[in-house]
């Protein structure tokens, strides 16, 4: 319980370090630090009113309270261009960031996983000797040139799915939820996250396969083999086992670092996520959107960096007590 | 790093790779070190001398009939064809190989001579230094790459020197966390302990005794790094947040990406510079899996 309390506030103190930064790396960008939250389209009532709300006619450490205040309320400011509560936009897109992820990773994670450890069975054969260098080759793929040779294969050359976006234009659905479960979103889906998907599998699959070649070394599958258990029955219920538990750390910090990773293939798919907000906020100059997806982004991964910490622990108990 | 000017030429031709191997201490016979080694030499050699190789790759062209020479296929004048704007896209692949081997190499350098100092002195030293340092690490790795990258290269203005900045800044905890581990063994070893008894200073046992040990783990962690290096800047150019007039394979896929290269099915403008990339990049696998061999040989058998 101690170390999970240590841990904890770690975790604190990472998302208190990241806050700052952000608060002095939007102070850094060309212009008036004011420039951060008020635009010069805005009429001269919106201008006080958000000098107010943020401070900006008071000295650095006011400005810093009151920015933190701020962000623990989720108050992020308006957006300049569409002159909207950057709150409000971060979470019409954040679904559909979600949903790309979670689909890309799980398919992902199976197919390493599964792969993995029958590239380690397979130690020594021609199979190794073909797949480890295939799998290295993938990973070593930019996501967004992947992107692009699917689009202009299957989307462009063989017209099978829609060139971007996540919903057919003019469409009408009446909740998120219907939106996100109808068959034309998911048509939509597809080519993402098989881009994303053939991207991150690499992680899982090397990882699984090094994790099998030494539990596969350990005292008690040699027990099993005298015991005179078939093959498969080892691999799965003996060595499987344990050569996943890593795996599943992985699987948390991956969720994490994808989520701000993703950035790319949302921009190759004009994806409506966190990312591609990100990336037009910033081109665009619309510094509170930009502020805002990035903290985001940010505290997605940080907290999942200590899921996955916990993850380790509470599945390993060595790790706990070592 | 990979220093492949510093091989002697002496040698007859056919060892100079597997010397070269030696040099960077990687085996020799593992296949796929040596053709990571090789795309290197390759593309290094290209690199040097691309000015022979490739023309202007920003010259527009045009036809003998005056016509702009614009999305031509490849053919013998132009291998890989042209752009929409009539530029020659092997050329623009040539020089590309420049900007990719500045930012991977000094990007790479830079991660592990910062991870590897941060490294040596918080395993050595311990203590509040040690807790410290590996704080600052966690914080490092919980800003989120690309984010941070776009941002800083937008604010700081789009120059290739603060994409290096920014990936040095979040890459070096994975090098610092490695190396710490590794001279915290390092320590507790006998020649260490005679060498503090015999008097040597605490630098010195440093540099004597400790950090020739963790080179090779250096060199493992600097191939990789190339390869991130290079991959995050040609994303940052795809996101049009590069370096505006130099070329770069990442600048030509965000140009044929706008251009409608895709739904022209122009394959000759953006397989090429993807695919290089994945080349260097993977070279560095290849390498750091040599290294593993060399650091972890119980995987071998």
């Amino acid at each position: 319980m101690r170390s999970v309390a240590i841990r904890f506030g770690q975790m604190l103190l990472v998302l208190w370090a990241v806050a700052t930064l952000l608060f002095f790396l939007f102070r850094l960008m060309p212009g008036d630090p004011t420039a951060a939250y008020i635009d010069t389209t805005f009429t001269a009532e919106q201008q006080e009113a958000l000098k107010k709300q943020f401070g900006l006619d008071r000295s650095l450490p006011e400005q810093y309270a009151l920015y933190f205040g701020n962000v623990l309320r989720g108050e992020f400011g308006t957006s300049f261009r569409s002159k909207r509560p950057v709150f409000e936009m971060i979470f019409e897109v954040l679904p559909n960031t979600l949903a790309l992820t979670a689909l890309s990773i799980t398919i992902a994670y199976i197919f390493g996983v599964l792969v993995g450890a029958w590239l380690a069975w397979k130690r020594g054969s021609i199979a190794e000797a073909v797949g480890i260098p295939i799998v290295l080759t993938l990973r070593a793929a930019p996501e967004f040139w992947l992107g692009m040779v699917l689009l202009a294969i299957f989307a462009f050359g063989l017209g099978w799915f829609p060139s971007g976006g996540a919903n057919s234009a003019g469409a009408d659905y009446g909740s998120t939820l219907a939106r996100m479960t109808s068959a034309d979103f998911l048509h939509h889906l597809i080519l993402p996250s098989m881009t994303l998907a053939l991207y991150l599998q690499g992680l899982p699959l090397l990882l699984m396969r090094s994790n099998m070649l030494d539990v596969l070394q350990e005292d008690y599958v040699m027990m099993a083999r005298m015991k005179g258990l078939p093959e498969w029955r080892i691999l799965l219920m003996h060595a499987a086992r344990n050569a996943l538990l890593p795996v599943v750390t992985a699987f948390a910090l991956g969720l994490g670092a994808s989520v701000g990773g993703n950035v790319v293939v949302e921009t190759v798919f004009s994806w409506p996520g966190l990312g591609r907000v990100l990336v037009d906020a910033v081109a665009s100059s619309d510094y509170p959107l930009a502020q805002g997806a990035f903290m985001f982004i940010a505290l997605i991964l940080i907290v999942m960096n200590f899921v996955a910490d916990l993850l380790y622990s509470v599945l390993d108990p060595r790790v706990a007590h070592g | 790093m990979v220093e492949v000017a510093a091989q002697p030429p002496v040698l007859s031709r056919k060892r100079k790779l597997p010397s070269l191997m030696r040099a960077l201490r990687l085996p020799e016979k593992d296949p796929l070190a040596l053709i990571g080694v090789t795309i290197y030499v390759v593309f290094l050699l290209v690199a040097l001398f691309a000015d022979f190789l490739a023309k202007d790759p920003l010259e527009i062209l045009f036809l003998d009939d005056g016509n702009l020479a614009a999305n031509l296929g490849p053919s013998l004048e132009f291998p890989l064809g042209t752009t929409n704007l009539g530029r020659d896209i092997f050329s623009q692949l040539v020089i590309g190989t420049r900007s990719a081997f500045m930012v991977g190499l000094t990007a790479a350098l830079a991660v592990v001579a910062l991870g590897t100092l941060v490294g040596l002195v918080s395993g050595y030293f311990g203590g509040l230094v040690d807790a410290a340092l590996m704080r600052l690490a966690d914080i490092a790795l919980g800003i989120p790459f690309l984010p941070f990258v776009i941002v800083l290269a937008a604010f700081l203005g789009p120059q290739t020197q603060n994409v290096v900045i920014a990936i040095t800044v979040l890459l070096w905890p994975n090098t610092a966390r490695v190396i710490r581990s590794q001279v915290l063994t390092l320590r507790e070893r006998g020649f260490v302990e005679a060498a503090r008894v015999a008097g040597s200073s605490d630098w010195r046992i440093i540099r004597v005794h400790i950090a020739p040990n963790i080179l090779p783990l250096s060199l493992l962690y600097g191939s990789i790094a190339i390869g991130w290096a290079i991959l995050t800047e040609a994303s940052v150019s795809f996101l049009g947040f590069g370096p505006s007039g130099s070329v770069s394979w990442g600048g030509m896929l965000q140009d044929a990406y706008a251009s409608q290269a895709l739904s022209r099915g122009s394959y000759n403008w953006f397989i090429p510079p993807g695919l290089c990339i994945v080349l260097v990049v993977v070279a560095g696998f290849f390498i750091s899996r040599g290294y593993e061999e060399v650091l972890f040989p119980k995987l071998k058998d």
